[in-house]
């Protein structure tokens, strides 16, 4: 007792002791609670499974409401390597087809990073519905395994690959610099599915769920009060129309080439057909697919894969007549009554280049209609030289600037990826070829009938031919004519561009011409079309590696005119041969929605120039 | 109620009371939401063990009432026969007990088990307050060197803490139970208030100290060697007598003394006991998912309750079982995960007001005998209550010893409630003992 007085103080150490204590303590959890963030992050990794919803893609139409792409139930194989313990292993590999050694190299990979032994992968991709239908009854066997539904990319008719496009995993680079794909989405490769791939796959939703420290799913977060759904994509309504493009393909049975047409008044292409192509239900799919694409991308002798529409780059030959005579009658170096002698050839140049029999010189109309090279030379010339400029060098560029205004040189910036330039050669390029002063107008006299360097694209052979159709005018050449149910269109497909020839009697007399040629006495009156009046026009662009390549374009009607179409079909030689009876099966199918040229029809159709049968024959020019 | 003298709740402290009833309902309600399953909804659900814990409510109240019947006077004289008792008891737990994770520490009745070293906490304070409340008995406050002065000086010291050493022996070494025997050490606060000489206090101060960094130094020579330096350069700020230099000598050799037994206990330690100092001490790289899952997880769980808390019944971490041990040692990671910063700073104070107001009354005590079990109650109170939340926000070693009143179990709610009413009815009693 006599020491509690003198100790009596020790008791506020002690309670003092205890405060500081709790304030530490107090101070510590105000720190891990309130102050840092990483625990709740922590904590969300621990107990949150984001799961993805996957959207539907959207299906993509015809121009006239025709399905050309919608979608199957297909069905992932997933595993959690985790729970595959007491799992029947031999009959998964009996189900699937693989081998032990398979199973454990997947299930390998599912354990290791990104992926990880407590979360699903993907072990069996895109199953048949056969193998589906037999996994299903043992699934109840197969421990740790599950299957995720999702769905891919059908097409009712066998058609339009190349321009539709197709659908497959996202590359590893491209997955790890874009926000919305992870690993092991699907996204679109190639064309339409590429272009318009933020339309189509709509928006990926996730639900959460929560987990417990054995990984197993308790439930959903909050009821799903923070779950996203997932956004169906957008239809896309395509502009072509899928009966002339399955009409076109199958017109192009056999051989290399390209058609492309356009509805001149608005740009919309009607139909943009590679040839040979492929079924896009290949390429659909998993096992198939790779399997399919591997066949197909090693094809060296069709290349199936390549898309000549959109990337072959073909000399025009003699359609290129049609932009000259425009460009001459605009910068008055000739009129409708122009004469221009021809000898069997330019007979500045000693005959070069050749031109065919057609009966003495001709006027402007007369010499499109009979593609007389020799008229083109000297107007190509008479461009190149005129007086206006004080060199040729300027006149060059004038003609070269003129060309480019119909298209030629520039990509012509479609909807569609991948689509080249063209060329229409520079003075520089000339320069460097031949030197500087060492080449003048005679030297590349050849441009004028669109051979040389000069190289176009079919989609901008046809993009021509709708321009000479407006009188003067295009709109960008586009494949779909509306986004989802609203049916929006990018502003820039309403935009009117105009080349650099606005002279309507210069179109008249063009167009003349080419009614010509659909005429008796014309290049391809043999093409012509009952009760339509079609203005077309032959090419045959000389190939340094064998036979020419026959081209025709043409647009019908003459008047407010509904069809702008290009074809190029490699080695056939003369255009009125080949490709002028394409075309014209093609416009009469399109306006008159069937032809009654069978037996034509069938001769086109049995045309196969890759194997070297040739039942049209070959024409001289 | 207590107006009159026959009440049992004559003179009880109402405050304590309340604070003592509210913290076992929190307790339950966390246990509640510890445990919570979809398919038990069910509060009184004896299956699960937030029904478990509302029988030991049950029981607890029973000897919260008997102990308030039972004359104060009782647990005076018996206070030694209640240690005997339990001293017994320990060690018959040995060939007695059932053997539970390699500790034979229960017994068993059926369903419900029994810890008799939960209950030695009560008979050690009653013990410690006998001894040191017994005539003139004072707990020496001098410092002095003389060898005999230090044996007659301290001879009481030394009893004192034999009453303390001797469980904490049987039950650290015998029963394999570090975390409840370490809580023995909370009792040197007892003998702090009671005069123990602060020379003694930075004593123990220095020796945890050294203790702490021979465990973080791996080097040990190069340790001694700086001792012996920092001894050498200890002479040039004294004098340069015999007697002082005896004297260095002698803290020098009890320093090193200190470190090589550091060195001894560390490598003699189980692997998990290393390792949860290693965890602590941020020692060699911590395995989040082994060893420093624990308290990783408890982090996890209350750092994610933020300033207001999850809700009740919407922690995800403790409900889904990322914490372990999350009803009875980490029951404090329900509170700081569904009750955020704040439902956490509400239990702890509850706790300290409760320590607190032990002390208070332990003070305003006539008899020496109260005030020292009073201290008792609040120091062993107080050292659960640091060691338990310590270890879930990372501040201590994982220790498995229960936070008084909340945890689940019987044996703890239990001891704790004998432990706190003894005081309340002793000092209850307080005006009539000297009367």
């Amino acid at each position: 007792m006599s020491s509690n007085s003198q100790l009596g103080n020790r008791k506020l150490i002690i309670g003092g002791f205890f405060c500081l204590i709790v304030i530490i303590y107090l101070c510590r959890l105000f720190y891990i609670q309130v102050i840092d963030d990483q625990y709740k992050l922590d904590a969300e990794k621990n107990a949150f499974r984001y799961m993805t919803e996957y959207p539907v893609r959207g299906y993509i139409y015809d121009r006239k409401g025709k399905l050309l792409v919608f979608n199957a139930p297909s069905y992932d194989l997933m595993v959690i390597p985790r729970e595959t313990k007491g799992c029947d292993t031999l009959g998964v590999c009996e189900v699937l087809q693989i081998t032990k050694k398979e199973y454990l190299k997947r299930i390998k990979k599912a354990s290791q990073a990104p992926n990880s032994p407590r979360k699903e992968s993907i072990f069996e991709k895109q199953m048949s519905a056969q193998t589906y239908a037999t996994l299903q009854e043992k699934l109840y066997r197969f421990k740790g395994f599950f299957v995720q539904k999702r769905t891919v990319r059908k097409y009712p008719k066998p058609i339009a690959a190349h321009l539709l496009g197709y659908v497959g995993e996202i590359s590893k680079e491209k997955a790890a610099k874009e926000v919305y794909y992870k690993e092991g989405d699907y996204i679109g490769i190639t064309g339409l599915e590429r272009s318009y791939e933020d339309v189509l796959r709509g928006k990926k939703g996730t639900r959460i769920a929560i987990t417990d420290v054995h990984n197993k799913i308790i439930g959903r977060y909050m009821d799903g009060k923070y779950d996203t759904l997932a956004i169906p994509g957008k239809p896309l309504y395509c502009s072509i129309d899928r009966d002339l493009q399955e009409y076109g393909e199958k017109l192009l049975t056999g051989k290399k080439g390209a058609i492309v047409a356009i509805e001149p008044s608005t740009g919309e292409i009607l139909c943009l057909i590679s040839g040979p192509s492929y079924d896009p239900n290949l390429l659909v799919g998993g096992k198939e697919r790779s399997k399919n694409f591997t066949k197909l991308y090693y094809d060296s002798l069709n290349l199936p894969l390549f898309n000549r529409a959109l990337t072959a780059m073909y000399p025009p030959g003699s359609i290129f007549k049609l932009i000259d005579a425009l460009i001459a009658q605009q910068d008055n170096l000739i009129n409708r009554s122009t004469v221009f002698p021809c000898q069997m050839g330019y007979p500045p140049m000693g005959g070069k280049p050749k031109c065919h029999a057609h009966g003495g010189g001709k006027n402007l109309p007369g010499s499109i209609s009979a593609s007389c090279n020799s008229y083109y030379s000297y107007v190509f010339r008479e461009i190149v030289d005129q007086r206006k400029y004080p060199n040729f060098i300027d006149g060059y560029n004038h003609w070269r600037d003129m060309v480019k205004s119909f298209g030629p040189g520039t990509r012509l910036g479609t909807d569609l990826p991948y689509d080249k330039p063209g060329n229409v050669p520079s003075v520089e390029y000339y320069n460097k070829v031949f030197g500087k002063n060492g080449w003048r107008s005679n030297t590349i006299v050849s441009l004028g009938i669109g051979q040389a360097e000069l190289t176009l694209v079919p989609l901008q052979m046809a993009n021509v031919v709708a321009i000479i159709a407006n009188r003067g005018y295009y709109y960008t050449p586009h494949s779909v004519s509306g986004v989802g149910i609203e049916k929006k269109l990018d502003q820039r497909f309403k935009e009117k561009h105009y080349s650099g020839v606005q002279d309507p009697t210069a179109y008249l007399n063009v167009i003349d011409g080419m009614q010509g040629a659909m005429e008796p006495g014309g290049t391809a009156y043999a093409s012509r079309v009952k009760d339509v009046v079609v203005c077309g026009k032959t090419g045959t662009a000389q190939n340094p590696h064998g036979q020419s390549h026959a081209v025709f374009l043409a647009f019908a009607p003459r008047d407010n005119p509904k069809i702008a179409i290009a074809c190029i079909v490699e080695n056939a030689g003369f255009g009125g041969v080949t490709s002028a009876p394409i075309v014209s099966l093609m416009i009469e199918k399109y306006l008159k929605g069937k032809t009654e040229r069978l037996e034509l029809e069938k001769r086109v159709i049995a045309a196969d120039l890759i194997h070297g049968i040739n039942v049209l024959g070959s024409g001289q020019h | 109620m207590g107006r009159n003298e026959n009440s049992i709740f004559y003179g009880v402290d109402r405050v304590s009371l309340l604070v003592y009833v509210t913290l076992v309902i929190m307790g339950w309600l966390n246990i509640y939401a510890a445990v919570y399953n979809e398919e038990h909804q069910n509060i009184f659900d004896t299956s699960q063990k937030y029904g478990m814990q509302l029988i030991w409510i049950g029981g607890a109240a029973v000897i919260a009432f008997s102990i308030l019947l039972i004359d104060a006077n009782f647990y005076t004289v018996f206070a030694y026969a209640f240690y005997g008792f339990f001293i017994v008891a320990n060690i018959l737990v040995l060939f007695l007990g059932r053997e539970v994770k390699g500790s034979h520490s229960w017994f068993r009745f059926g369903k419900f088990g029994i810890q008799p070293a939960e209950f030695m906490k009560f008979a050690t304070s009653l013990a410690l307050a006998k001894f040191l409340s017994n005539q003139n008995i004072v707990v020496n406050q001098q410092f002095r060197l003389r060898l005999k002065d230090l044996i007659k000086n301290y001879k009481n010291t030394i009893f004192a803490l034999l009453f303390i050493i001797a469980p904490l022996i049987i039950i650290i070494k015998l029963q394999n139970e570090t975390g409840l025997a370490i809580v023995f050490i909370s009792f040197i606060i007892v003998l702090y208030r009671e005069g123990l000489s602060v020379g003694f206090l930075i004593f123990g101060l220095l020796a945890a100290i050294l203790f702490v960094v021979s465990l973080i130094v791996t080097n040990l020579s190069g340790l001694l060697i700086t001792l012996a330096v920092i001894a050498a350069a200890s002479f040039l700020f004294i004098r340069r007598t015999r007697k002082n230099l005896i004297v260095v000598l002698l803290v020098y050799i009890a320093a090193a003394g200190v470190v090589l037994a550091t060195n001894y206990v560390y490598n003699h330690m189980e692997d998990h006991q290393k390792v949860r100092i290693d965890v602590l001490l941020g020692r060699g790289t911590v395995n989040l998912k082994k060893e420093g899952y624990n308290v990783n997880q408890a982090k996890i769980a209350i750092g994610s309750g933020g300033l207001l808390g999850k809700g009740y019944l919407q922690g995800t971490q403790t409900k889904y079982d990322f914490v372990p041990e999350q009803d009875t040692d980490f029951i404090f990671c329900t509170v700081g995960e569904e009750w955020g910063f704040l439902g956490s700073t509400v239990v702890i104070f509850l706790e300290l007001f409760l320590i607190l107001r032990v002390i208070f009354l332990a003070e305003r005590q006539r008899s020496d005998f109260s005030r020292i079990y009073g201290y008792g109650v609040a120091s062993v109170l107080f050292f659960h209550l640091a060691v338990n939340i310590g270890m879930t926000i990372g501040l201590m070693p994982v220790i498995g010893i229960p936070l008084p009143f909340f945890s689940y179990g019987g044996s703890s709610l239990w001891s704790f409630t004998i432990l706190l009413f003894i005081f309340i009815k002793l000092d209850a009693n307080r005006l009539l003992i000297l009367r």
